[in-house]
């Protein structure tokens, strides 16, 4: 394998409301941040993540390539899914051997449509979909098999918005966290809240990478794994798949000091903790995670820069960002990164 | 199109108008056929298991699933369940409902639907629900409508009718109703009055015999609010009371009636309030309720 390693890493300021800016104007300053960071202009890969639904749009993917810089003609590729997908397709690319650099990007506007509504769009359109089953629905059948305790939950979410309040990137979420069920046993605090935004990372190899940053966060290990989709063939109240993840990606190999995960509800913290056997010191979402913003397609991204961030600034050696797409945390992602 | 705040905004709908036409393949078209014809069946794996509802790979293994179709349930065992309160349009019910994972007898994987449970409370993992099937069925999961809890009540009806005659001291006191007086009865023995008219004192045995003419004033003694509806009742919540009459000494059940239900207190004083005079027969619908009177209460 060679040594790749996030070389940059920015985010937008992310909004829980739509500003107006279209996809490609929300992704510009992102792009133009790590270009600036690495003195990079042009990339041997780009790839990005995003959703058509989200903006109901199809390629809207295309239109966002104006705030890459497409001419001359770039190797660029998208998965219709979180960028950190996007990541993982660049990592792998650089594995070739022939370039040694990739920008990857993700960006979603789940302001503009219902997002509950939209990702039923994503269910088995046989069994699953006619039923109407939403994304609370379905994240709330998890959390009533995961069975976890009341007061663990309201202190995920309340350290979650306290860390995001923390984070100039996150949403400002109020300390008293209001109350009421969604879908019962979920509660309306449980749930990441509507965001728009976006990420961008820069890959390097070899020597690149150390001229690009003065920490690289080497990504030592990095695999995915997908369970199956219908909800009644799994046990919800695990994770198998991340499970597995962690251990291809290697994450019991040597402490974790801070873990990225990507919670879109509270309870997927305590679930993904035990997936990936996370030790009880290690410090699990600081930037607030996704319950302090969500900006869907960027926020698994987000957690695998977040956890690179640590390294970059010297802060950790070793962390672990994860991603999840899918109904009731279906896929997921687990990359670990070392100083 | 600007909108309030000035910003330019435009409704954006993505749709397939008339919806979009997939094909099952065999081992999903089998399912939904059994369901159009009011079964549910799962499909064997190569491994012996039954997937439900079926699919064309055991997703455990990878391996095609043989062609063997079990019939399973009609009933299941709810594994995990989640509450709607506010059901949404695409919902299968439009009244709050639990979402749930079902294990169906005979079944190795559990069936996602929704359950029509009635509160978030009746619906704890291991409790056995059936399918509630949709009287014309096209082949889709929702030709099952949803499933329900089993039954474990019913409503009984209950009626019956009577032909009652007041005859003897009743069609006395009835009588005097008609004329708009109470009459009563006093115990040569004990002194005691009772109001309606009795045969005999209740207290002493002694035949009545001496009748007495009550006034149509009193005190509440004691009451009920009732919050059920009655045919006698104007309205819901009403109050039925215990009126002692002035110069009697057991007290006439009645309504009350000219005041809100969370005034009425004991040691009230009230007046009957009678139907118009051209309206009366010999019976106590002649007084249509009793109101209070206004005068200060009275220590029981």
């Amino acid at each position: 394998m060679r040594d790749v390693a996030i070389v940059a890493f920015a985010q937008t300021r992310h909004t829980d409301h739509d500003t107006g800016l279209s996809e490609a104007e929300m992704i510009l300053p992102v792009i133009n941040e790590v270009k600036e960071r690495t003195g990079l202009q042009r990339f041997g890969f780009t790839c990005s993540g995003s959703c058509d639904y989200l903006a109901g749009a199809p390629f809207s993917f295309v239109s966002a390539l104006d705030a890459v810089g497409a001419w001359p003609p770039i190797s660029e590729s998208h998965v219709e899914m979180d960028g950190a997908w996007a990541l993982y397709e660049a990592w792998v690319r650089l594995q070739h051997g022939d370039i040694d650099s990739a920008l990857v990007y993700g960006f979603g506007k789940s302001s503009l449509g219902d997002l509950r509504t939209i990702t039923t769009l994503q269910l088995d359109p046989y069994y699953l979909a006619p039923l109407g089953l939403d994304q609370l629905s379905v994240a709330a059948l998890q959390a009533a098999a995961a069975g976890v305790d009341r007061a663990e939950l309201d202190e995920i979410v309340r350290r979650s918005r306290a860390d995001g309040r923390g984070n100039p990137y996150a949403l400002d979420l109020p300390e008293e966290v209001p109350d009421g069920f969604a879908v019962e046993p979920l509660k309306t605090a449980d749930i990441a809240p509507i965001t728009d935004g976006a990420a961008a990372v820069v890959l390097a190899t070899g020597d690149l990478a150390t001229r690009l940053c003065p920490n690289p966060a080497y990504i030592r290990g990095i695999a995915h794994r997908i369970e199956p989709h219908y909800l009644g063939m799994r046990d919800l109240a695990r994770s198998t798949s991340a499970a597995e993840a962690a251990r291809a990606a290697g994450v019991g190999k040597g402490a974790v000091e801070v873990a990225e995960l990507h919670t879109q509800f509270a309870h997927e913290e305590p679930i993904l903790r035990r997936a990936l056997e996370l030790p009880g010191d290690t410090v699990i979402n600081p930037s607030g995670g996704p319950l302090a913003a969500n900006p869907v397609m960027a926020t698994g991204l987000i957690r695998i820069g977040e956890a690179a961030r640590r390294i970059h600034d010297g802060t950790a050696s070793r962390t672990v960002g994860h991603a999840a797409s899918g109904p009731c945390l279906q896929h997921n992602l687990v990359a670990v990164l070392e100083a | 199109m600007p909108s309030e705040s000035g910003a330019l905004v435009a409704r954006h709908v993505l749709e397939f108008p008339g919806g979009y036409t997939r094909t099952t393949g065999p081992v999903i078209g089998r399912f939904l056929t059994e369901l159009r014809a009011g079964r549910i069946v799962g499909v064997r794996t190569a491994e012996g298991t039954v997937l439900v509802p079926p699919l064309e790979y055991d997703p455990a293994t990878g391996d095609a699933v043989t062609s063997e179709y079990v019939e399973v349930g009609p009933a299941g065992t709810v594994t995990a369940s989640a509450w709607v309160h506010e059901p949404r349009p695409g919902h299968p019910l439009d009244r709050p409902f639990a979402w749930a994972t079902i294990k169906l007898d005979g079944a190795d994987t559990s069936l996602v639907h929704a359950v029509d449970a009635g509160n978030p409370k009746a619906l704890a993992p291991g409790t056995r629900v059936w399918p509630v099937w949709r009287q014309a069925r096209d082949g889709q999961i929702t030709d099952i409508s949803h499933f329900a809890p089993e039954v474990t009540k019913i409503v009984s009806q209950v009626r019956a009718e009577y032909r009652l005659q007041a005859g003897g001291a009743l069609g006395v006191f009835l009588e005097g109703v008609g004329r708009g007086v109470f009459i009563g009865g006093s115990c040569a023995t004990c002194g005691q009055v009772y109001v309606p008219l009795r045969g005999s004192c209740p207290e002493c045995g002694t035949v009545i015999t001496e009748q007495v003419e009550l006034p149509d004033t009193g005190t509440i003694t004691t009451f009920a609010i009732n919050n059920l509806p009655d045919p006698r009742a104007p309205e819901v919540p009403f109050v039925s009371a215990y009126i002692l009459l002035d110069g009697s000494d057991s007290p006439l059940i009645a309504l009350v009636g000219g005041v809100p239900a969370h005034e009425v207190r004991q040691g009230m004083r009230v007046r009957a309030e009678w139907i118009p005079r051209e309206e009366w027969t010999p019976s106590m619908a002649n007084v249509r309720w009793f109101a209070p009177t206004g005068e200060p209460d009275v220590e029981l």
